[in-house]
């Protein structure tokens, strides 16, 4: 694709990771504002509100784009809202990208908030025996630690990691975020740390598993030619977006279900025969041009530790079995060949569901901008966020400066 | 006591013979399972009729976890209890489920061969509601293949 399909990120803004105990709507006005004063943009110009919902604070989380415009007062811009579980931020930000490519809008913002309750993400209230994500507590009190647990065990009885190869994730994740104004978590955390902190799912321990936080993110994004005519030269570009859903059969176990799709009988035509989360890369890659060894640093969904090692192998750092290896050469560490989670990573945010996956890509943008501060990757010029949405909604963005 | 499927249509209440309950695909020859959910479908049979089918008994340990805390609400384990993910040689497919009760998570390793068993979920009412469980294969030595 050519390159005027790009998108230029204008401003971005966050409102600090915790567990502050407001109004998600709070958070987002904060962030939003944030980032409108990052670009030099009134409210009043921005034309297409993209919202990254919650489920979980009521009618006004299920409509988050207008929610927000509300409280930053209304403007009588275009609005859509959008729920891809984890994977919402993307999805809000690719409804906000078709917008603008279509020439139906030239600015736009992109937001997503949360206030999360303690402990277990669980499933929504009364009884549904239809509903999978009640099932599988139901009848398997199969929480989201139990799916990252069992991709774990996995790693070690194929790969041999070890529980102190996971540990080290959390190490290098925590140093990473250690002076990260918006991580909720910024203390160093050591091998033992982790292995001695109270096993959850086994092989996984609390330090393994991210926690559940409050959080906002939001960004401003606008067509190229918006940004050149409005001297916005060096604004980082959005090369590639995918909000790929997998290809029959899916082979790997899932949030939130009981059973894979079955490989038996007769397959897709054409499909690759790559697994899903393979593919959500592969898609944004094809987009923008690049490849694995173009980036300079990637943010990748910790929902775990192990899951960081998963999402090395999903994106081509390197290959399947290999990423403990690449772990313990210091490639994926600040000043090794490609840092990942140069923010810290959810192991020093904790997830905010539907600000996760802009916060990723606000991450970036100032790794490309060379304005990280502490964490500073250095001559960054090209970086990749990705994460997954339980049922099969996957999201990648590749930006470069 | 009284003993009812914790839920129903996903599995026979032969106890000694349990099958899973799954559909199969007439074109596609691809299973389903659960069979209550639309949660999967061959896209390249898009209107093709299934026919019930009893899925295989047996299958490969692909993955496990023990869970050291009690699940919340409307889940009615409580810490520990093991989740198993076993893929079924036929069908090509992981199915997940409860280990059975009373067996040693200890000794399981990727790769073991399993069977479905049908065990306790909960009890209520004088009411015991049942759920299939996945239990290691034990070989006529005794130990666990």
């Amino acid at each position: 694709m050519s390159r005027d399909r790009d998108l230029a990120i204008i401003g971005v803004g966050m409102h600090p990771w915790g567990k502050w105990g407001k109004n998600f709507v709070e958070y987002g006005v904060i962030a939003a504002r944030e980032a409108l004063a990052d670009a030099g943009v009134d409210w009043r110009d921005i034309q297409f509100v993209a919202g990254a919902d919650t489920m979980r604070n009521g009618y006004p989380g299920y409509v988050a784009g207008a929610t927000f415009a509300q409280a930053l007062g209304w403007q009588g811009a275009q609005v859509a809202s959008s729920y891809a579980a984890c994977a919402s931020g993307v999805t809000a930000m690719s409804t906000a990208r078709a917008q603008i490519l279509a020439g139906m809008a030239d600015v736009a913002m992109v937001i997503g908030a949360d206030t999360t309750p303690k402990g277990f993400l669980a499933p929504n209230k009364g009884e549904r025996g239809d509903d999978p994500d009640w099932l599988r507590f139901r009848l398997l009190g199969a929480t989201n630690p139990t799916y990252f647990a069992l991709y774990a065990r996995r790693r070690m009885d194929l790969y041999g990691a070890t529980r102190e190869d996971f540990a080290r994730v959390k190490v290098k994740n925590s140093l990473h975020g250690l002076e990260n104004p918006y991580a909720r978590y910024r203390r160093a955390a050591s091998i033992e740390d982790v292995v001695t902190s109270p096993l959850v799912a086994d092989p996984l321990s609390l330090l393994d598993i991210c926690a559940t936080s409050d959080g906002a993110a939001a960004m401003i994004v606008t067509s190229m030619d918006w940004a050149k005519a409005h001297g916005y030269d060096k604004a980082i570009r959005i090369r590639g977006v995918s909000t790929t859903t997998p290809s029959y059969p899916n082979t790997v176990i899932e949030m939130p279900n009981f059973a894979t799709d079955s490989a038996a009988g007769i397959a897709t035509p054409g499909a690759t025969g790559i697994g899903f989360k393979d593919s959500i890369a592969l898609r944004a890659y094809e987009e923008s041009g690049l490849g694995p060894e173009d980036l300079s640093c990637a943010e990748v969904y910790d929902l775990s530790t192990a899951l960081e090692l998963d999402w090395y192998e999903h994106i081509g750092l390197c290959a399947k079995g290999e990423a403990e290896n690449l772990l313990r050469s210091g490639a994926t560490a600040l000043g090794g060949r490609v840092p990942v989670n140069p923010s810290g990573g959810l192991a020093c945010f904790g997830e905010a569901v539907p600000a996760q996956a802009i916060a990723q890509i606000c991450e970036l943008t100032w790794q490309l901008r060379g304005t990280a501060g502490a964490r500073q990757v250095d001559g960054a010029k090209v970086g990749l966020s990705i994460n997954q949405g339980l049922f099969g909604h996957g999201s990648c963005v590749i930006v470069s400066q | 006591m009284t003993r009812v499927p914790a839920i129903d249509g996903w599995f026979t209440a032969d106890e000694a013979n349990p099958h899973l309950l799954g559909t199969r695909g007439v074109t596609s020859g691809s299973y389903f399972f659960p069979p209550s959910l639309a949660v999967s479908a061959n896209p390249n049979a898009p209107f093709e009729s299934r026919e019930p089918a009893e899925l295989s008994r047996t299958g490969t340990l692909w993955s496990y976890t023990t869970n050291h805390y009690s699940p919340p609400e409307p889940s009615v384990q409580k810490a520990p209890y093991t989740v198993c993910a076993v893929e079924l040689v036929t069908e090509k497919m992981v199915v997940l489920g409860p280990l059975a009760t009373g067996a040693d998570a200890s000794r399981l390793k990727v790769g073991m061969q399993m069977e479905l068993v049908i065990g306790p979920l909960f009890t209520e009412d004088g009411v015991e509601h049942t759920m299939y469980q996945w239990a290691p294969l034990t070989d006529p030595q005794g130990g666990v293949r």
